[in-house]
């Protein structure tokens, strides 16, 4: 198949950037996504031309570093896909394809498809430890947890990093990103001892980088892993309760 | 639970609330309250205006007693005043809060998309602020129409004959079109409003999240269909001195 492409092409952070189109000529279907930028690069690197820089590390929808704007979509037109797992047969022969990188303010573009997402390890840095014994193995089961909460631990634990949802999100937040991280440790009894002043400091962090929640939804459907906005209202409820039992601790301790 | 490992006493500048509303999150749940404050307002002040469909005396008797109310235990329209600056004061966190967090997310998205399509985000959840401005502009008219009575929007007024202002207020279809365009804005606002403010307060619970939804139409279908019948009934003559 043959495709037309509107690629964002910028030299640098602080270079002006501009549409480029492209001609991707004999596109297999059964391509991925960044298997047809690959030929493209290909293309134009025997052209003498500078490829197109756009992230990615596994291939198969595990890593999070994938991050394309396909067509208006974070990680294209099929939902709960990472890019890398996007093939080619989702598109139809002729179609005028536009890549953009994630636009957030706390996304800054490093260059051409490619932002610099570190302050996604400022959140996560600054979630801290958590409280266990450490030593011998523990035997298996020697702490009970729920199913239930072993299971949405797991759904939360789902999330890649890959920073979907604060380029869906209108307002640049990463609430449905910081939610995971928070709620993945909160639901499960390892998580306990640091749960308020994790919820805390995390929210905080994120807010020195981020746009704030409007509960629009968007980045639960760009999610490739299909994170639940509930997250969001268990993080919140944590981060009010947190900021005022902190305060009574701390009035405590007086 | 354990609580043995709270963060630190850190050194704290502000008061503990103001501290709380300079966060993002804290500032969304200020939101919430103070706008279930105003759905709580909104809902009465409809449900109250419905005596405007029985005998014409019961309407200006419910006004009345509006000024009475909580007599002889305190007296006369000291109540109606509480009532008035607790809104009031909801009201201005609620617009505070809401044009200082829209600037803020502003900042955090400098540059859109060339494209964008929209899958999940409804019409009503995109543009919070501005049917909120329509809805602040529109309070700010309907007071200055029919609280206070200001000459050169309502010239008929008379002080203390609610139905009779109400209704000469509302005759002019181009009034009544603009209370009806407002009542919709409110009903978007509402619509996204009376859901998101679950999210915001932390209320999540997979047997009740489906009612989250349910109760935000609910409660628009039922605000918007009553407030919009006044200026339509008044106008068309359905209702008249
Ligand atoms: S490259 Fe790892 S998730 Fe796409």
């Amino acid at each position: 198949m043959n495709l037309t492409l509107k690629v964002w092409r910028q030299d640098g952070p602080a270079a002006a950037g501009r549409f480029v189109m492209y001609d991707a000529t004999d596109i297999s279907p059964d391509m991925s996504f960044l298997e047809m930028l690959d030929a493209v690069n290909e293309q134009l690197i025997s052209e003498g031309q500078l490829p197109i820089e756009f992230d990615h590390d596994c291939r198969e929808g595990i890593c999070g570093t994938c991050s394309l704007m396909i067509d208006g979509i974070p990680h294209g037109p099929q939902l709960s896909t990472a890019t890398c797992q996007l093939h080619m047969r989702k598109f139809a022969d002729g179609d005028t394809i536009t890549i953009e990188p994630w636009r957030a303010a706390g996304f800054p573009i490093v260059r051409d498809l490619v932002v610099d997402r570190s302050a996604f390890d400022r959140i996560i840095e600054a979630g801290g430890f958590i409280s266990v014994a450490t030593g011998s193995a523990p035997d298996a089961n020697l702490m009970p947890v729920p199913q239930a909460a072993a299971e949405a631990a797991m759904d939360a634990a789902a999330c890649i990093g890959c920073g979907a949802c604060v380029a869906a999100c209108p307002n640049g937040a990463a609430q449905l990103f910081t939610a995971a991280k928070v709620s993945h440790l909160n639901l499960l009894p390892q998580g306990q001892p640091e749960r308020l002043m994790r919820t805390v400091n995390m929210v905080d962090t994120m807010e020195e980088y981020f746009g704030s929640c409007t509960n629009i939804g968007e980045c639960t459907t760009a999610c490739p892993k299909d994170i639940s906005l509930d997250f969001i209202a268990l993080m919140n409820r944590d981060y009010v309760r947190g900021k005022v039992k902190q305060r009574r601790l701390t009035g405590q301790r007086a | 639970m354990t609580t043995t490992a709270e963060a630190p006493a850190k050194k704290r500048s502000l008061p503990w609330f103001l501290e709380f509303y300079n966060s993002n999150v804290g500032r969304k749940w200020v939101m919430a309250i103070s706008g279930i404050v105003g759905l709580g307002f909104v809902f009465f002040h409809m449900f109250g205006n419905l005596h405007l469909y029985e005998e014409p005396a019961r309407f200006d008797e419910y006004a009345e007693g509006l000024r009475d109310f909580g007599e002889p235990i305190f007296s006369r329209t000291l109540i109606l005043w509480i009532a008035r600056f607790g809104l009031l004061a909801a009201f201005a966190v609620h617009v505070h809060a809401g044009f200082t967090l829209w600037w803020k997310n502003r900042k955090a998205k400098p540059v859109g998309y060339e494209r964008q399509q929209f899958v999940e985000a409804t019409f009503a959840s995109r543009y919070m602020l501005i049917t909120g401005v329509i809805v602040l502009a529109f309070i700010v008219y309907h007071l200055a129409h029919l609280t206070w009575g200001l000459e050169f929007l309502n010239p008929s007024f008379t002080r203390g004959e609610a139905r009779e202002n109400l209704i000469e207020g509302l005759e002019s279809p181009i009034t009544a079109g603009w209370y009806v365009v407002a009542n919709l804005a409110l009903g978007l606002h509402i619509l996204h409003g009376a859901w998101s403010l679950f999210q915001s307060l932390g209320v999540t619970h997979p047997r009740f999240n489906r009612w989250r939804r349910n109760f935000a139409v609910g409660l628009t279908a039922v605000i918007v269909a009553g407030n919009v019948s006044f200026p339509i009934a008044i106008s068309t003559g359905l209702v008249g001195s």
